[in-house]
């Protein structure tokens, strides 16, 4: 559940965004319906996973693999089709 | 230029746009377009209006140009009708939704096909939904006041919508009249500068930054409309505020809907537009010829519909007919309908008919309407509704009807 944006005490007459950040609101991951999964052992460390995703929710950790902020994920399996190592699979939630 | 002058509704609507000092007009030159945009960028151009015209590529453009420059916090104003309007479409909904208080003037005028160029309801009936408050004029006297008040209106913290005004086509908006023009101190004092809050308007300033028209997810949008419809509720009581303040500085005062007669009326015809005046002349004559107890509504707020001024003024009739300048095809009439909705949780409910008249720019004559009191009479004495809906102009040997 994401947490509310707009409450009763700052309810607005129209949906305009006065605060930046709002989106951090509105979990879109809970659109998906396939997740992504990495699969460390075959990943070579390319980064294409995170250059092609159009939501940006792919991160690099500290060894250089990649993480996936599931939060926003919308599942649409671009990494995958992308991954040149075939390292990411898509599986029914 | 105050005092009197014989000016078409046109005019007078360009007239009250500039006595209300509206600091943008944005508008699409060609047809449907109507005279009061040339008026408007040749008050503009000679400099007796401090004002930006925007001539947009088509009205989709211009009713974007609108609600940008309504978002910098000007009052903003255009027209346009038939095919132009229904260009407008979209955009209509994201003025009302923007909460933007846009004032637009409505000629009223078939929408093709049949290709006219003449006066009904359809095109403004097509924008019924979209939030905008409707307001529909007889005479064009009533067209400049209502510009004048529609920014207030528009402009007033409860309401914070749009509004049309709407007056038939050619009828109105090509014809003449002895017009009563006030001085821009006087309108000066009863609208003054249009002032939004950056923190409750839809209003871009660099000091509060915020993104309008941006996605608005399931969790909240039912909300927004609730708003929206809410607004629509208040209006009805600022519309009457101010027409009331209107009649305190001007002399004039419209109401929510006219009620002509209507006290001891059997049979109370409802109607908006021109159409009105030359029923108020038949019943006149009515009552004067055979002494018929009958009365004419005027509904002169469409949305908000005034359903309590509806109630009030049919408390004791027989018979409501509604005569319709637009249809609702596969049903039948949309003004028809709003008027059942509102009788039918009422304890007294009326014998109700449904009349369409007027189409494509056709004449309601003096004898149009003659007929349809004479059926609505017939339907108060026999207590018997002879057909459902009645083409009241139709020439029905032509379609064999």
């Amino acid at each position: 559940m994401s947490k509310p944006y707009w409450t009763k005490e700052n309810f607005p007459i129209t949906p305009n965004i006065r605060n930046p950040g709002g989106s951090l609101c509105f979990k879109s991951g809970a659109w998906r319906t396939l997740k992504p999964v990495i699969i460390i052992e075959k990943c070579n460390k390319c980064g294409l996973c995170q250059v092609y995703c159009p939501d940006g929710v792919v991160r690099k950790r500290k060894d250089g693999t990649y993480e996936i902020d599931l939060d926003y994920c919308k599942g649409c399996g671009i990494c995958a089709n992308e991954c040149p190592k075939a390292a990411i699979k898509m599986v029914v939630e | 230029m105050t005092g009197q002058r014989l000016m078409s509704a046109n005019r007078a609507v360009a007239e009250a746009v500039k006595l209300s000092e509206a600091k943008v007009v944005s508008a699409y030159p060609i047809t449907p377009q109507t005279s009061i945009v040339e008026y408007l960028s040749e008050f503009i151009a000679k400099g007796d209006m401090d004002a930006e015209f925007i001539q947009a590529e088509s009205e989709f453009g211009a009713m974007s140009a609108c609600i940008g420059a309504s978002s910098v916090g000007a009052r903003v104003f255009t027209a346009s009708c038939s095919q132009g309007l229904a260009l407008m479409h979209e955009l209509n909904y994201v003025a009302a939704g923007l909460r933007l208080p846009i004032v637009m003037a409505v000629t009223n005028r078939q929408l093709s096909q049949p290709l006219g160029m003449w006066c009904d309801h359809s095109d403004a009936m097509g924008e019924r939904d979209a939030g905008w408050i409707q307001i529909y004029v007889e005479t064009c006297q009533e067209a400049l006041d209502t510009v004048i008040q529609a920014f207030k209106i528009a402009e007033h913290k409860d309401v914070l919508l749009p509004v049309m005004v709407c007056f038939d086509g050619f009828i109105l908006s090509h014809t003449s009249e002895n017009i009563k023009i006030p001085s821009q101190e006087a309108v000066r004092k009863f609208l003054p500068a249009y002032k939004p809050d950056a923190d409750y308007h839809t209003l871009m300033d660099t000091k509060k930054p915020l993104a309008a028209g941006g996605g608005c997810p399931p969790a909240y949008g039912t909300e927004f409309d609730f708003k929206k419809f809410e607004a629509q509720e208040k209006a009805k009581e600022v519309i009457r505020k101010v027409d009331q303040e209107f009649a305190d500085s001007f002399g004039r005062q419209y109401g929510l809907v006219e009620a002509y007669r209507c006290d001891d009326a059997d049979v109370v015809l409802i109607a908006m537009g021109t159409v009105v005046g030359t029923a108020k002349e038949v019943v006149d004559k009515m009552r004067e010829e055979k002494g018929w107890p009958v009365g004419v509504l005027k509904l002169r707020s469409y949305r908000p519909f005034p359903k309590e001024d509806v109630l009030k003024a049919t408390a004791h009739a027989k018979v409501v007919a509604v005569l319709n300048r637009a249809i609702s095809y596969g049903v039948g009439t949309p003004v028809y309908s709003d008027v059942a909705a509102t009788l039918y949780g009422n304890s007294h409910r009326p014998i109700l008919l449904n009349f369409i008249a007027g189409m494509g720019g056709r004449d309601v004559t003096q004898k149009t309407i003659a007929a349809v009191f004479e059926k609505a009479k017939k339907s108060a004495d026999t207590g018997k509704v002879e057909s459902e809906l009645e083409w009241a102009d139709l020439n029905k040997a032509l379609v064999g009807a």
